[in-house]
């Protein structure tokens, strides 16, 4: 999940009979499964909560570019590198699809780049880890952009149209990106014995800040309904992260390694796996700013941003001169 | 005459000159000043990138002939010390600030189109395909690489003074683009490559132009290094191997 927690504004979900005549209407029409689009009438705090999410999502992609970007120059093979090169470049593409989404909400990219940068916008806790050695970007692949999915493909079916149709096309290239994860997994746990170790180490670490991608136990998350009955969240947190884990253990019984929980096992009568309980204290420290790299990610991305300023003048600055001289030339 | 032994070292110039350029814009993404220039970069990275697996690709066919084994791509790009690597020693420069990429970037496109502009009509067939493959990626390169320079050119005076500081600075590392040795000799004699001192003329005149059109100055000055096409480096491209090839040497023989 790229968006955890987002804050909807709402202390409890009002039934129909509460609504006004305007925002009637516009329940109904989600009930329908029409899309809204960004020139129909929308509840305020449907359009906030939007945003949030929208832009939480943006951030989030272009956060994640780091840990991976990391490894770009070490990747272990050509083949490899142009892999993780063309992988890191994807999201680049869904960071500028989703803020274009959001913009249509009636903010400006620069506004939401604003608000990542001086803290008030948060992006998924995940990218606060370190990618330590090859595996880790095996095990993004593999895991973090396996949650990624299992988050996404409901959503492309959302009642916002901008952000379900940037769910599309996000999705399509995720799977790519899964994939490849996996295939990395399966070359280092066919590898050596030392590489082997080196995939063990990275589901290790890994994890559970995965499970943790999907957000807050759903008791404990009042947002969660609000964004349930306007459709811009299918799934609760804990029904996605029990098909996370239903789908992820057999393919790492496959790879020959082990998840680092003890307690996971097979329920026969549920269905499912049933897993150890998670850190919540954990995913809430990150979330405050006190995990592992938040400090690096948010300094690098600003410091990308400033140190890019005067070439971003310097092309405004240059369109201006050629807009006048055009403009004289017109007169 | 062509043989074997300068075939493949000819080879390797081509194929160390866009892996390590390559190399140098990947360092960039994710830090880049907007995020459509992050996607832009990327994709000229990944096209450097596909060019020198190609040229790699030819080169272990050629050293298979020689030896009865070639090594593969990964052997020569990441098994190989600093002296065997070929590549010219503008690519290998560091990225510096944004008008220090934009400038490598642009001297090394104008050459590269002018270069592969000839080997598309290679009297090696493998050469000939390869270049005009190349060449539909690089006409893209210069395009984007002239606009910036104009941009940032006749930009703002902060942009100006660096866009011309970044031009004069890598000036003497373009004189090596334009000078022959043996092996430039030998397969220029057989049709197979170009001669490159004949593309210094196209080459002043088409930057001439655009640093003009960018208010900027031609530098004049004459002294050139040079090197990287004898595997005679900057200290630079110690480094850059030291990243790139640290898993293949930590872990010998590991398949990845």
């Amino acid at each position: 999940m790229y968006a955890q927690m987002v804050d909807t504004g709402a202390k409890r979900v009002r039934s129909l009979d509460e609504l006004s005549p305007e925002e009637r209407a516009f329940q109904e029409r989600i009930d329908a499964d029409i899309k809204i689009e960004p020139k129909d009438w929308m509840p305020e705090a449907y359009r906030k909560t939007l945003i949030r999410q929208i832009s939480q999502h943006a951030h989030s992609e272009i956060v994640g570019m780091l840990p991976e970007g990391n490894w770009i120059t070490r990747a272990p093979t050509l083949k490899r590198k142009a892999i993780l090169m063309a992988k890191v470049q994807d999201e680049a593409g869904h960071g500028l699809y989703l803020y274009c989404a959001a913009e249509t909400l009636g903010v400006s990219r620069d506004e939401l780049i604003a608000d990542l940068h001086s803290g008030k916008a948060k992006y998924s806790s995940i990218f606060n880890y370190p990618t330590l050695t090859w595996a880790d970007i095996g095990a993004i692949g593999w895991l973090v952009d396996g949650a990624a999915i299992m988050n996404q493909i409901p959503l492309c079916r959302c009642s916002f149209g901008p952000y379900s149709r940037a769910m599309i096309r996000v999705c399509k290239e995720e799977s790519f990106h899964q994939r490849q994860g996996f295939d990395i997994m399966i070359r280092l746990c066919q590898g050596t014995p030392e590489q082997k170790a080196m995939a063990q180490d990275a589901l290790n670490r890994w994890w559970w800040p995965s499970l943790m991608m999907f957000g807050p136990p759903d008791a404990d998350s009042v947002h969660s309904a609000q964004s349930a009955q306007w459709k811009i969240k299918i799934l609760s947190n804990d029904e996605l992260r029990q098909r996370f884990v239903d789908q992820t253990v057999p393919q790492a019984d496959f790879l020959g390694i082990t998840m680092p929980d003890p307690l996971l096992e097979w329920n026969d009568e549920r269905g499912h796996y049933d897993f150890g309980p998670i850190d919540w204290q954990e995913l809430f420290n990150v979330v405050k700013g006190n995990g592992p790299c938040n400090r690096e990610r948010l300094s690098a991305r600003v410091k990308a941003w400033e140190d890019g300023a005067w070439v971003r003048e310097a092309a405004l600055a240059y369109a201006e001169k050629q807009a006048a001289k055009a403009a004289k030339q017109a007169a | 005459m062509t043989t074997d032994r300068t075939l493949f070292d000819y080879l390797l110039r081509l194929a160390d000159s866009d892996l390590i350029l390559a190399q140098r814009l990947g360092e960039w993404l994710g830090h880049g000043p907007v995020l459509e220039e992050d996607i832009a970069f990327a994709n000229v990275g990944l096209d450097l990138l596909g060019q020198a697996r190609m040229w790699f690709a030819y080169a272990s066919e050629v050293e298979t002939r020689m030896n009865g084994r070639g090594r593969t791509e990964d052997e020569l790009a990441l098994l190989r010390d600093g002296g065997d690597f070929r590549n010219l020693l503008l690519v290998e420069q560091p990225n510096g600030n944004y008008a220090d990429t934009i400038a490598r970037q642009f001297y090394f496109d104008v050459w590269h189109e002018l270069l592969l502009t000839r080997l598309e009509r290679s009297a090696d067939a493998r050469i000939a395909e390869i270049a005009a493959k190349a060449l539909k990626e690089v006409t893209y390169h210069v395009e984007r690489s002239t606009d910036w320079i104009i941009r940032l050119g006749d930009g703002t005076d902060v942009s100006h003074a660096r866009m011309q500081a970044a031009i004069d600075v890598l000036w003497p590392y373009t004189g090596e683009m334009f000078t022959a040795d043996a092996t430039d000799r030998a397969l220029t004699g057989d049709g197979v490559a170009c001669d490159s001192e004949s593309l210094l003329a196209p080459w002043r005149e088409r930057v001439g132009a655009v640093l003009s059109e960018a208010t900027l100055t031609l530098p004049s000055a004459e002294w050139m290094q040079r090197g990287g096409k004898q595997g005679v480096h900057t200290e630079h491209l110690g480094h850059v191997l030291a990243e790139m090839q640290w898993l293949q040497r930590a872990y010998p023989g590991a398949q990845w």
